[in-house]
């Protein structure tokens, strides 16, 4: 923050107007929040409009923009929550770690529009006249597309925290507050963080379908980014188009600044690590935050007191620790009646599933295995493609500093714009080529995954050990035999880590890229991901139910059968290790 | 009569399912903690150290047996104590003074008390101005002492250190048993007795009043006695050599079991028989054990292994597998801390690479019952190969499951340099050398 000009007396004013300009701005942001609280609980609790007349002008994009930030900021709050409390029953609990841990790689594969319709109707019916019950189910899909990963980062984390630290805090008799706020929530941190990052990705990629659907006879459209990209599109706007194309990129790029670098800066503490690491990421949003009087103020103040009251309050109620922890008869029993209650529940759940899927005629089962196959092929073909340009150019940006200095900040802009929205974009250009959707798709679902295998492959390239790359010099190794026996080998781990997730995303994108509204028409080819959203906007729960079975089943087995011997292929014959 | 602070009645530890044949970690143990006294816990490792201190701290339940506190049952409340780990186990997200103040929060106490008491004990251990730092900014010499200001933070009635120099150098370890000392010796510690855990057996004869030596497989204690020898110690001493030589003779004396099983492989036992020990291989390499003979060969044959140890600055833990590994394959005898090379032992040594491998494959396949099981077992399938599993199951009923897995990996090494057999870790399969192993679906 030191001015160029070498005047002394310039500086010392600035320095102490800086501050001052600083308070102004936090006290204007505040302000702000007030409104923008005031504006979204008056619409809230409005009376329900199911489907709002979106405006094509671009003076709308700001307000849609603050409601589709609102949606995603509760969604991600309940994720957050939801991910935390999950994470620590699944850890602990020995007897329910084995169900929570699979019930959490079943979700994970279910495409967040087969949820659409139950979480729908349960909450319009909740609220049946109120606006809040319409978006409450919009915030409930978010939260399904974003919630399981980062629910699953948390449960690994705490059960790799050393066994030495857990003891620490045992010994010196941390009650479960202070042991959730400096142990776990610390040793957690920064994979939370990441695992939101890539949440909060997942969320913009599917914000067009969680703000703008149909379900059966009933319309919903809700105020936002999603639903104004939608309406440009299916009204071939392209100017509109494009408005909305880049307020989206600026809302994900402010947000990246504001909320995302701090938070990685910030998170640097929390590693852990026996020395002092020599690269430190920065972030200005965080040099002001910590350099803010009022800021300071407030904390030393309000927060820093407030916490010590409550930590203390928390520390002399804490139970005593007993040594032999034996649960209470009436406990146990309860937790058995509770397990008998939801087996039955279980039970009785699935048996009326069958009943409903007995009404599915052959001949849609029939379809749909085609339809299983044809989305199977494209999900293959799509990370065959991504694979033959991402390698290539990951490795080519991995060896070479410079060349990675130039180019990682713009893949990374160009990773962060949601697939989705350039769609539109690119389904003008596939109809005016004549080309289908069938190949179409293709080229979508190549939009929104390539960059888990690029990313993946530029940092598996950068870890090669340069030993490894001076012997193949030494010994004039062949381009080929480079590749066969360096590079290859070297990158396999992260190429694994990168496939899988871009498999996992093609074939929840195969929902989105296969079925299209496109002015006042639907535009769809034959596949698994089509039949899903369009037994969605017909209707037809049978229809939807069989579909998601088929393709989670279909994503359980190719991670049971084909990525998880990979990865323990990479984690055992292909491991560098230091 | 001393005042005993601790006191363990029949103390024991095995893992299993009631029904099955438990694993028997820890025999049945007595043992008091008396007022005012270092104690040493010394032990090969696996000899359970460390599960021993877990038990007496209250952070792992006995199997069986309880542990008196002052007399009484300790039930309810856990006993006031603090560990001081090897790993300092500090909180690396927080300050100096945090890591200090957090058990003292644990125990609601408010906020100017609890800085009071965590700034003075600071000053003692002699971290006064390093409250802000983070340990990672620490050296490890450094961050012990904030492990050390912790645990004394409390006043613990004992103060319990699970090898807390081992993971320092020579000399930050060396100045910190010597303040450690100095600070007991005039009574600035809050505490009223020490209970250190370690496997050098020189920090336990200059810093303990009384020592307690471990056995393994089970853990049990081998012999308990004073260290008469008066304060500060000299390591040069006639007194002081003499009892490091005594340790080493308790630590290499052959145990009571016999070493290796006859050829006919033991028929399963009618339940409740008492099983005859599955011997253990101990962890030592084919490369250490050649180059601990070949030292041995230049000593003309014999040594004392506390000798060896030292001008190898080895520990008794890295020392004793070695000489053990080579006694189970007849290469060497030991006898009251000394080792003799036998003739089949100096052949070895003078052996070429080639014939050296031929020569340990028959030693190993003689008498290392594990290696002959697992050639064996091989040898019988028609396609020579087999999975770990097969192994682990086997092994299972004698061993912890980490000491199955390092038992197994002992025994690859082994195989491997005998070229009885190898390992595809891909595939988690033994084999039969010359032929590839089949290719395995990833």
């Amino acid at each position: 923050m030191t001015p160029v000009t070498p005047a002394i007396g310039r500086r010392f004013s600035l320095d102490r107007t800086w501050p001052f300009f600083l308070d102004i701005l936090v006290f204007a942001g505040v302000l702000a929040v007030f409104y923008g609280v005031l504006t979204i609980a008056r619409y809230w609790l409005g009376q329900a409009i199911p489907a709002t007349e979106i405006s094509r002008s671009p003076w709308s994009l700001p307000k849609y923009a603050f409601f589709s930030l609102v949606r995603m900021a509760i969604a991600y709050f309940l994720s957050l929550l939801f991910a935390v409390t999950y994470g620590r029953i699944a850890a602990y609990n020995k007897t329910l770690q084995p169900f929570m841990v699979a019930i959490l790689d079943i979700l994970q594969s279910i495409p967040v529009l087969s949820f659409l319709p139950g979480v729908m109707l349960a909450m319009v019916s909740l609220f049946p006249s109120r606006q809040v019950g319409i978006e409450l189910g919009s915030i409930v899909l978010i939260f399904t597309g974003q919630v399981w990963n980062m629910a699953f980062s948390f449960y690994s984390s705490l059960k790799s925290i050393p066994r030495e630290l857990s003891e620490a805090s045992s010994i010196y008799r941390f009650g479960n507050w202070q042991r959730f706020f400096q142990l776990e929530l610390p040793y957690g941190a920064i994979g939370l963080i990441w695992n939101s990052i890539v949440s909060v990705a997942g969320g913009w990629f599917f914000l067009m379908a969680c703000e703008m659907f149909v379900l059966g006879k009933r319309d919903f459209r809700l105020p936002g980014l999603g639903s104004y990209l939608q309406t440009a599109a299916g009204n071939g706007d392209t100017s509109a188009m494009l408005w909305g194309l880049f307020a989206m990129i600026g809302v994900i790029m402010l947000i990246d600044q504001l909320i995302w670098r701090p938070l990685i800066t910030w998170s640097g503490k929390f590693k852990f690590e026996q020395v002092e690491s020599t690269h430190v990421p920065t972030s200005p949003l965080l040099h002001i935050l910590r350099n803010s009087n009022a800021i300071k103020a407030l904390r030393e103040k309000t927060i820093e007191p407030l916490g010590e009251r409550i930590d203390l309050y928390f520390a002399r109620r804490a139970p005593k620790p007993s040594q032999p922890k034996t649960t209470p008869v009436w406990l146990k029993a309860i937790g058995i009646l509770l397990a008998t209650v939801a087996i039955a529940g279980i039970g009785y759940q699935v048996f009326r599933a069958f009943a409903l899927l007995r009404g599915v005629p052959g001949a849609d089962f029939k379809r749909m295995l085609e339809g299983a196959g044809a989305t199977f092929l494209r999900v293959n073909v799509s990370l065959l493609l991504a694979s033959a340009w991402t390698i290539p150019v990951g490795v080519a940006i991995g060896f070479n500093p410079r060349l990675a200095r130039i180019l990682q900040p713009v893949t990374q802009i160009a990773a962060s714009v949601p697939a989705t929205a350039l769609f539109p974009v690119l389904l003008l250009a596939i109809v005016r080529l004549g080309g289908g959707l069938g190949v179409g798709s293709i080229a979508l679902m190549l939009l929104g995954t390539q960059w888990y295998i690029l990313f993946n492959v530029i940092a598996g390239a950068s870890a090669i050990p340069s030993d490894l790359k001076e012997v193949a010099n030494l010994f004039h190794f062949s381009r080929a035999d480079r590749w066969r026996i360096v590079i290859l080998p070297g990158i396999f781990p992260y190429l694994v880590t990168g496939l899988v997730t871009a498999s996992g995303g093609a074939w929840n994108a195969s929902i989105v890229a296969e079925y299209f509204h496109f002015k006042d028409s639907v535009m769809s080819t034959v596949g698994l991901g089509a039949q899903i959203s369009a037994a969605t906007d017909a209707g037809r729960f049978d229809t939807l139910l069989m579909a998601t079975i088929v393709m989670a089943t279909l994503v359980v087995c190719t991670n049971r059968l084909v990525w998880r011997p990979l990865y323990r292929l990479a984690e055992t014959k292909y491991r560098l290790e230091t | 009569m001393r005042e005993s602070i601790i006191e363990a009645r029949a103390l024991e530890k095995f893992y299993g399912e009631p029904g099955s044949n438990p694993i028997q970690v820890i025999a049945p143990t007595d043992l008091s903690v008396y007022a005012g006294e270092i104690l040493a816990v010394l032990g090969p490792s696996g000899s359970g150290k460390s599960t021993l201190l877990r038990m007496l701290t209250g952070l792992s339940a006995p199997s069986a047996g309880e542990v008196l506190w002052h007399g009484k049952p300790v039930t309810g409340q856990s006993p006031n104590v603090s560990i001081v780990f090897q790993s300092f186990a500090l909180f690396p997200w927080l300050t100096v003074l945090e890591n200090v103040e957090a058990p003292l929060k644990a125990r609601g106490l408010g906020e100017i008390p609890r800085r009071k008491r965590s700034l003075k004990i600071l000053e003692t251990v002699g971290l006064d101005g390093f409250e802000a730092a983070y340990p990672k900014e620490l050296s490890g010499g450094m961050k012990q002492r904030v492990g050390f200001a912790r645990a004394l933070v409390v006043e613990p009635e004992v103060l319990f250190m699970d090898e807390p120099f081992s993971a320092l150098d020579v000399l930050t370890a060396e100045n910190l048993r010597t303040e450690t000392l100095e600070l007991w010796a005039n009574k600035s510690l809050p505490t009223r007795a020490i209970y250190l855990v370690t496997h050098n057996i020189e920090e336990a004869v200059l810093l303990a009043d009384r020592v307690i030596v471990l056995g393994k497989n089970p853990g049990r204690i081998r012999t308990d006695f004073q260290v008469g020898l008066p304060q500060p110690r000299d390591r040069k001493s006639a007194g002081f050599l003499q009892l490091v030589d005594h340790i080493y003779k308790v630590l290499t004396q052959p145990d009571a079991s016999p070493q290796f099983v006859p050829e006919a492989e033991a028929a399963p036992l009618p339940p409740g028989a008492p099983r005859a020990k599955y011997p253990m291989l101990p962890h030592a390499r084919p490369g250490g054990i050649s180059g601990m003979l070949e030292i041995l060969s230049d000593r003309s044959g014999h040594d004392d292994i506390y000798h060896l140890a030292d001008d190898l600055s080895f520990e008794i833990d890295d020392v004793l597998p070695i000489v053990e590994a080579a006694s189970m394959l007849g290469f060497v005898h030991v006898s009251e801390g000394d080792v003799e090379l036998t003739p089949a032992g100096r052949e070895y040594v003078e052996a070429d690479i080639g014939p050296r491998k031929e020569l340990f494959a028959h030693a190993a396949m003689k008498r290392v019952l594990l290696i002959r099981q697992i050639k064996r077992a091989l040898e019988s399938k028609s396609n020579h190969m087999l999975p770990d599993e097969f192994f682990h199951d086997t092994l299972d009923e004698h061993f912890s499951e980490q000491e199955t897995i390092q038992q197994l990996d002992t025994a690859i090494n082994w195989g491997r340099y005998a070229g009885l057999f190898d390992y595809d870790s891909a595939s988690r399969k033994f084999y039969i050398a010359d032929e590839e192993p089949e290719t395995v679906p990833a």
